[in-house]
């Protein structure tokens, strides 16, 4: 009895999409069988890494992600360079200062910082709202125009907001992060609806809502097998978006990446525990079938990229 | 995969005798199908039709135990390929290498890490499940010495025994033939040796080839000599190889039942940095892999890979939930502070060990809200405040604690203005929005 190699037969594809422009743009998705699995499909375009920045100081990063990035971190500007400089494949620049809880900096402040590190960097942009709906469709709007040209990915439009956050992508020729909350259904409900507004699902990038390691990551991961499989052996057009996962923001506000040795010495070391949550949770990310990934501590993406490189 | 009962049919002896007990033997067949009956029933069934239909009823990954006593790890006997078909069931093991090059001190450092290596994770213990003796110095009685040293050592732990040298094995084995070790592994060339030895000392044995042709000839003379428990590696290093072999090894047991690869997978993330070998184990815990076995086991290494197997290996249809009571936390007394959170595992047992941290007494309410977060169970509508404001009620609780002021999660504080109007008579204070303030609030309290 001899093997004969159990191919599945896929009859979709995830949607090529483009970030940027010029030698440094990242194209991301393209894929046509489940995450990794060459010898029934092709992979043309690696999963990519996107560092993020702030548009205040991260104060309220843990201290072991604030210390990686401190050199640089005191302006938007310069972080975004120093980003670019670690090898991150694309820059993702949250405008957590826009958040009314924050220091509820004008749409117009919040434009004008997209626009200078628009312009400091080679690499792609990622612009992402302090997560507020109601300001994001402000603050989403003007910077999308401060960055007409630049073919980046803004976001996050979410059910409250997706009017607005997506017609101004597409009057400003930007893709588009729309994130619905760990559920199948709505995700592609949020796609729908895109389309049915008029904005390309080609252009659509989705985030199913990332978590980390130790705090429901089993509800990201299967959410977004299941997606893979409704894109790849369903052929549902509606799913066949390329997939995001933030998940700096989820990793570094947990215990394992805050707790002080003394604190809990049986976890280990502080600097490598944390680390190490922020590696393993893209792990899983990435065998889920992530196509870009949103991390915040430069070591930890660093290791990602060479699991990716060891994936492909 | 199961037979339908046409397909058992064809292997009876259609002579419809009803010495089964059954009026024909299709109606038999139906019942053989539906697990209702055993074959046994027939007498005249043939060797031929015991074989297959034996093969057919055993499940397409075969579960192996290793080790024995309270510490033995099952691994295998899965059933599906992606966890929210059904659940991943026996979670893989996760193993430390110890090199014969080892022996002495740092085989002694690593054996105490195995034995200080659990934690309690969401009500679970967790631990380095083995230890695998490797022999790197091609030196049969140092192998067999550091062998000793590790069961001596870690009394208990399943062992694993790496070493292609049948004599190695030999010596090795005497050590721990009582306890059910893994033999690592037989290879096209020593295959009658070590298949040999794992039948006289019913361990189970592993066998490593290079890729699955090579895997699946060796499976096959492996178990003609009469080895039944096989662990198998395709030589799989790389992650994209671990990826794509072992997919191809699960897919071609479950959906094809495909007998020879019908094993669980065994694991080497050897990697020079810590932290890409925690990677590549990371890979194996998710794509299959039963048996990983890891050069170092740091304890932030592993604290992060015990909690992703914690996560691949839960049921995704029902969270991991504690039973809904008004829990004791210390000496807590009248006077206590009572808070209240959901019966969701992550929570409770979150808020629980910060209450423990802060060294104040106090009583935690769990509510049952079907196993949800706090968030997801108030987005839900399951902890809303007439349902806290009934379950307070009526769980007594009043009885134990004389303050009447109850906690709440501050991600919930909404709640309060509603709770105040339902629990005449309490008070309702909000508190910190995540755990790990709990200490500075309860303290301040205290
Ligand atoms: C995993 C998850 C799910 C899982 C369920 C997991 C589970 N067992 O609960 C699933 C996918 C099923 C799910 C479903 C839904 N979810 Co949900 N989910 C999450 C997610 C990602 C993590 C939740 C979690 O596990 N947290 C960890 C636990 C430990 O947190 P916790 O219980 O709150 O405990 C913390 C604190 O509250 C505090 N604490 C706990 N108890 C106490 C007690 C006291 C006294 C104190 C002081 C503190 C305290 O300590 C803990 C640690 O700090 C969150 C987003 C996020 N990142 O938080 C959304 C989230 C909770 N979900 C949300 C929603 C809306 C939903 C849905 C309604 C939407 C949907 N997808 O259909 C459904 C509802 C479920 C249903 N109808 O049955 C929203 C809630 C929004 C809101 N603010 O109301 C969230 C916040 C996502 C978001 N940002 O929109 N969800
Ligand atoms: S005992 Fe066997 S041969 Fe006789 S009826 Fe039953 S199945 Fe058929």
């Amino acid at each position: 009895m001899a093997l004969v190699i159990p191919k599945e037969s896929y009859s979709g594809k995830i949607y090529e999409v483009q970030i940027g422009s010029g030698g440094k743009s990242v194209t991301i998705g393209g894929a046509n069988a489940l995450p990794f699995l060459s010898f029934e499909g092709v992979f043309p375009h690696k999963p990519a890494v996107a560092l993020e920045i702030m548009d205040i100081a991260p104060t309220d990063w843990p201290e072991t992600v604030q210390k990686a990035v401190s050199g640089a971190s005191a302006n938007p500007v310069s972080w975004a360079k120093f980003c670019q400089e670690q090898g991150a494949d694309l820059v993702a620049l949250r405008l957590l200062g826009t958040h009314p809880d924050q220091q509820n900096k004008s749409a117009d402040e919040a434009a004008r910082v997209a626009a200078d590190v628009a312009a400091a960097i080679d690499v792609p942009l990622v612009i992402l709202g302090s997560g507020q709906a109601e300001k994001d469709s402000q603050v989403l709007q003007a910077a999308a125009a401060a960055t007409r040209g630049k073919n980046c990915a803004i976001g996050k439009a979410v059910e409250e907001n997706y009017k607005t956050v997506a017609a101004a992508a597409m009057a400003n020729d930007h893709k588009l992060i729309a994130m619905s909350q760990l559920d199948v259904n709505l995700a592609k409900q949020l796609n729908i609806l895109l389309s049915q507004m008029g904005f390309a699902k080609e252009k659509i990038i989705m985030d199913p809502m990332s978590s980390a390691l130790g705090y429901g990551l089993e509800y990201t991961y299967s959410v977004m097998e299941r997606i893979r499989q409704a894109a790849l052996l369903q052929n549902d057009p509606m799913m066949q978006t390329p997939i995001v996962c933030d998940i700096g923001l989820n990793v570094w506000k947990v215990k394992e990446t805050i707790a002080p040795d003394a604190e809990m010495p049986e976890w280990g070391g502080l600097a490598d525990r944390a680390l190490a949550w922020e590696v393993i949770s893209a792990s899983g990310m990435l065998t889920a079938g992530a196509d870009m990934l949103i991390m915040r501590h430069p070591g930890a993406a660093a290791k990602t990229k060479e699991l990716i490189a060891d994936l492909m | 995969m199961a037979l339908s009962g046409v397909e058992i049919f064809k292997y009876l002896p259609k002579t419809n005798c009803k010495k089964c007990g059954h009026p024909t033997c299709l109606a038999f067949a139906m019942k053989l199908a539906a697990k209702q009956a055993s074959l046994d029933a027939c007498p005249d069934a043939s060797a031929d039709a015991k074989k297959v239909l034996g093969e057919a009823a055993a499940p397409p990954i075969r579960g192996i135990v290793i080790g024995a006593g309270d510490k033995a790890v099952k691994v295998g006997d899965e059933i599906c390929l992606f966890r929210h078909e059904k659940k991943f069931f026996n979670p893989c093991a996760l193993a430390v290498s110890i090199k014969a090059s080892e022996a002495g001190d740092a085989a002694a450092k690593k054996i105490d890490a195995v034995k200080t290596s659990e934690i309690d994770r969401v009500g679970q213990k967790l631990r380095v499940d083995a230890i695998c003796v490797t022999d790197d110095a091609g030196d049969a009685a140092k192998f067999a010495s550091v062998v000793k040293q590790v069961v001596d050592g870690a009394p208990g732990v399943p062992v694993i025994l790496n070493s292609k040298n049948p004599a190695a094995i030999e010596a090795g084995i005497a050590h721990c033939a009582d306890k059910r070790p893994l033999i690592y592994a037989a290879t096209a060339e020593n295959a009658e040796a070590m298949a040999k030895i794992a039948k006289e000392k019913k361990a189970s044995l592993a066998i490593s080839a290079n890729g699955l042709e090579a895997l699946e000839a060796l499976s096959d003379k492996v178990k003609a000599m009469g080895v039944d428990d096989l662990v198998l590696d395709p030589g799989a290093r790389k992650a994209k190889d671990m990826v794509e072999q072992y997919t191809i090894i699960r897919r071609a047991a479950i959906k094809k039942n495909f007998k020879p690869l019908g094993f669980p997978i065994i694991s080497f993330a050897d990697r020079g940095d810590s932290l890409a070998e925690a990677t590549a184990a990371a890979i194996g815990v998710m794509k299959y892999a039963s048996i990983i076995v890891l050069n170092s086991i740091e304890k932030w290494k592993m604290l992060a890979l015990l909690s992703l197997r914690q996560n691949i290996y839960t049921d995704p249809q029902v969270p991991m939930q504690v039973k809904q009571d008004i829990y004791k936390i210390g000496d807590a007394k009248e006077s206590s502070p009572l808070m209240i959170t959901t019966n969701f595992s992550l929570s409770y047992f979150i808020v629980r060990g910060e209450v423990e941290n802060s060294k104040v007494p106090s009583w935690i309410a769990v509510m049952d809200n079907e196993g949800l977060s706090v968030l997801t169970a108030w987005a839900a509508g399951k902890f809303t405040a007439s349902k806290i404001a009934q379950f307070i009620t009526e769980s007594g609780v009043e009885k134990n604690v004389t303050t009447k002021e109850l906690i709440i999660p501050g991600y919930v504080a909404v709640l309060s203005g509603a709770l105040e109007e339902k629990l005449p008579g309490w008070k309702i204070t909000v508190g910190p929005r995540e755990a790990n303030q709990l200490p500075t609030f309860l303290k301040g309290k205290a």
